[in-house]
């Protein structure tokens, strides 16, 4: 292998890694709050990256992002108010079970408004061809747009969750529902912020990787699944082993065509969250006393 | 949407009983299995709103031959286990004249030995060559064979001394019958085929392998063959990795909507169609292009989107049938015979010439050349 190819490689990697982290972290916030994990996460990535499209019709680019963002957002919280809400006390598998179901309702509905074509947002930055060189590296500006939100993001959330009252009340939530309520938090309203929040997250996700992924309107099952993978990868609820996960991840799917084919290249995710959930269900980076003590 | 749409044709089709009772002619009943819903809508959809325009259309003329036609759309959301069911209630139940669609390959396969027991006409909108090859009595398919794509992109690569290229394909069937074909066909036009990777439909970035394949410097052009939006992917990565070698895609790149969706990295792409793409700078003398013109006006005034040549092929289904029926009659074997001997009959996908041992009826020169220019479709002319 060429020191070329293998930073071209590397890079392309790292495209990948961000691509899945940033749809993990959505995964990990709700866990974070209801040990659930949401597998209508996917979803609102496609709903972010549709809404905004439909936007741009009529307003600038980054209002059309906000706007996207801010109705992905409302989404998330309607769905967590008719759907998850008011069950008494429900299992978590249970829960589980109505965001597979929301994720299939939410893509029929999604096919019904925009159809099955493919859309993206246009570049931020210059146009399709446009490449920005590093070395002997070419890739789109894109992709720094990618890096960049995602650095934001799991910078922003580690504040949240570490710094403010709200952040710690949503943490205390997870970590045991029913002290949560004794301490005089009111449960149900960190639930819904905390889908808000990862609806938010996805749809801002789904904006700026549009111009390098596509948006359709079943793109959010195999970002789920690429999401949830690096999500146990990292250990659930931590967004920066997230990050880091989403990273390994990407890089071994880069560097595996150089082995074998192309069309392997999700049995290697596949089989690495498996092997993960037989060895270490709580992640590369989690903690396995902190996971023990969780329902899930 | 979809529910006016079945509305309008519930009641083209009440209008057309009415008449019926009125004149005393037949009605024609023609179902069609299309995958109007899910992963293949984006061929089921188009077919779909083409047929029930031309009934309409048919029907506000009077009908052929003065019998209304009823269209039954059964959508079978590209599943086969739906396709079958669809046939054997359309033959057994509705008694139909005559079967259009499906609308892929797959589908086809699995219904086709329905139909052949059945003695129903099937007109296929599915590409695959196997449909026809061998010639089952029943049944006809309307789009161009994979194999005539390939010929022709290899014959193009010939005269521009492309000898050494790399395949990649979706692993859909489409992508898999396309790869087959290139690489069956690669030596008869010296080819060497020096790597072949399969990418999943949903692949989201191909930056990757694109990077494997320019690393083979011998590497002369790629050909891309697929139906999904890595057709658009794979153009932008290779133009952002600074290759610049010749791509070529498949017949499955005829929908604006992909050039649209890979912009800039689209220009220069070269791949067959037919030659609805390209209607309106056809040559005044192409038997085609009057046709070709009046459909694609048709078709974008009423649904407000452009027209693609998946379409064209319910139109050629439909437009075939209703040829014969005017020739021969309502006699399911007549009919069947009827088009069988069509001859030099102009359609979206070609001129039509069927035979009793060719049921496709079209020849390679049902494709031209493209290549995208300005995001447009424009013939390509060479370098």
């Amino acid at each position: 292998m060429t020191l070329d190819l293998f930073f071209q490689l590397l890079f392309a990697g790292i495209t990948y890694g961000i691509i899945y982290a940033i749809v993990a972290i959505g995964f990990n916030i709700i866990y974070n709050t209801t040990g659930i994990i949401n597998f209508a996460q996917g979803e609102f990535v496609m709903l972010g990256g549709m809404i905004s499209i439909s936007l741009l019709h009529v307003v600038p680019l980054p209002v059309a992002i906000f706007g996207a963002v801010l109705i992905t957002m409302i989404v998330g919280a309607l769905i967590e108010m008719v759907f998850i809400r008011w069950l008494d006390n429900p299992s978590v598998l249970r829960l589980i079970i109505i965001t597979i179901g929301l994720s299939i309702l939410i893509r029929e509905v999604a096919l019904h408004i925009w159809g099955e074509s493919i859309r993206s947002l246009p570049y931020f930055y210059g146009n399709e061809i446009t490449a920005v060189q590093f070395g002997s590296v070419r890739f789109s500006p894109q992709i720094l747009w990618v890096i960049g939100v995602c650095g934001v993001v799991v910078a922003g959330l580690s504040l949240f969750f570490g710094y403010t009252s709200l952040g710690r009340e949503m943490r205390a939530c997870s970590a045991n529902r029913r002290a949560a309520i004794l301490c005089g938090i009111n449960t149900r309203n960190m639930v819904t912020f905390s889908f808000m929040l990862s609806a938010g997250i996805g749809a801002l996700a789904g904006c700026v990787m549009s111009p390098i992924t596509y948006t359709q309107y079943d793109i959010g099952t195999g970002l789920a699944l690429k999401g949830f993978t690096v999500a146990i990868l990292g250990g659930l609820g931590n967004s920066m082993a997230a990050v880091a996960a989403g990273i390994i991840l990407g890089i071994l799917e880069a560097f595996s065509i150089t082995i074998v084919p192309l069309a392997f290249q999700d049995a290697i995710a596949i089989t690495l969250l498996l092997i993960m959930l037989f060895l270490r269900p709580h992640g590369l980076f989690g903690s396995k006393e902190a996971a023990g003590l969780k329902e899930f | 949407m979809l529910k006016k749409a079945i509305l309008a044709v519930a009641a083209v089709g009440l209008l057309s009983f009415a008449g019926l009772q009125a004149a005393g002619a037949e009605t024609i009943k023609v179902g069609a299995i299309l995958a109007v819903t899910g992963g293949a809508s984006f061929l089921g959809g188009p077919e779909a709103r083409t047929l029930e325009m031309l009934v309409e259309e048919v029907n506000a003329k009077g009908g052929i031959n003065g019998n209304k036609v009823e269209l039954v759309i059964k959508d079978s959301a590209a599943s086969t286990e739906k396709a079958i069911s669809f046939a054997k209630q359309l033959i057994e139940e509705e008694k139909v004249f005559a079967i259009l669609g499906p609308s892929t390959s797959g589908e086809t396969f699995k219904i086709m030995k329905i139909a052949e027991d059945g003695k129903t006409i099937l007109l296929s909108c599915g590409a695959a060559e196997q449909i026809v090859n061998p010639v089952a009595k029943y049944v006809f398919k309307t789009p161009q064979k994979d194999s005539f794509a390939v010929k022709k992109i290899y014959g193009e690569m010939k005269k521009m001394g492309i000898s050494k290229i790399a395949v990649v394909a979706g692993n859909t069937g489409y992508g898999k019958a396309g790869k087959g074909q290139l690489l069956k066909i690669a030596p008869e036009f010296g080819i060497e085929v020096l790597a072949t990777e399969v990418y999943d439909k949903k692949a989201t970035d191909l930056s990757a392998v694109v990077a494997k394949l320019m690393a083979n410097k011998d590497i002369q052009a790629v050909v891309n063959w697929s139906i999904v939006p890595a057709q658009a992917i794979i153009a932008k990565n290779m133009r952002q990795a600074g290759w610049d070698v010749p791509l070529f895609q498949s017949h499955g790149f005829g929908n604006i909507k992909y050039v649209e969706a890979a912009g800039a990295a689209a220009e220069g792409i070269i791949f067959p169609a037919g030659r609805l793409l390209v209607a309106d700078i056809l040559p005044d003398s192409d038997p085609q292009k009057a046709l070709l013109l009046k459909y694609k006006k048709d078709y974008e005034s009423k649904f407000k989107e452009p027209a693609s040549t998946f379409g064209g092929h319910a139109y050629d289904a439909f437009m075939i049938l209703a040829k014969a029926i005017e020739t021969a009659g309502t006699d399911k074997e007549k009919v069947r015979d009827a088009i069988e001997n069509l001859k030099k009959f102009p359609g979206t996908g070609g001129v039509f010439n069927f035979s009793a041992e060719d049921h496709n009826g079209l020849d390679m020169d049902a494709f031209v050349m493209l290549t995208v220019k300005d995001g447009k479709f424009v013939l390509y002319e060479g370098k």
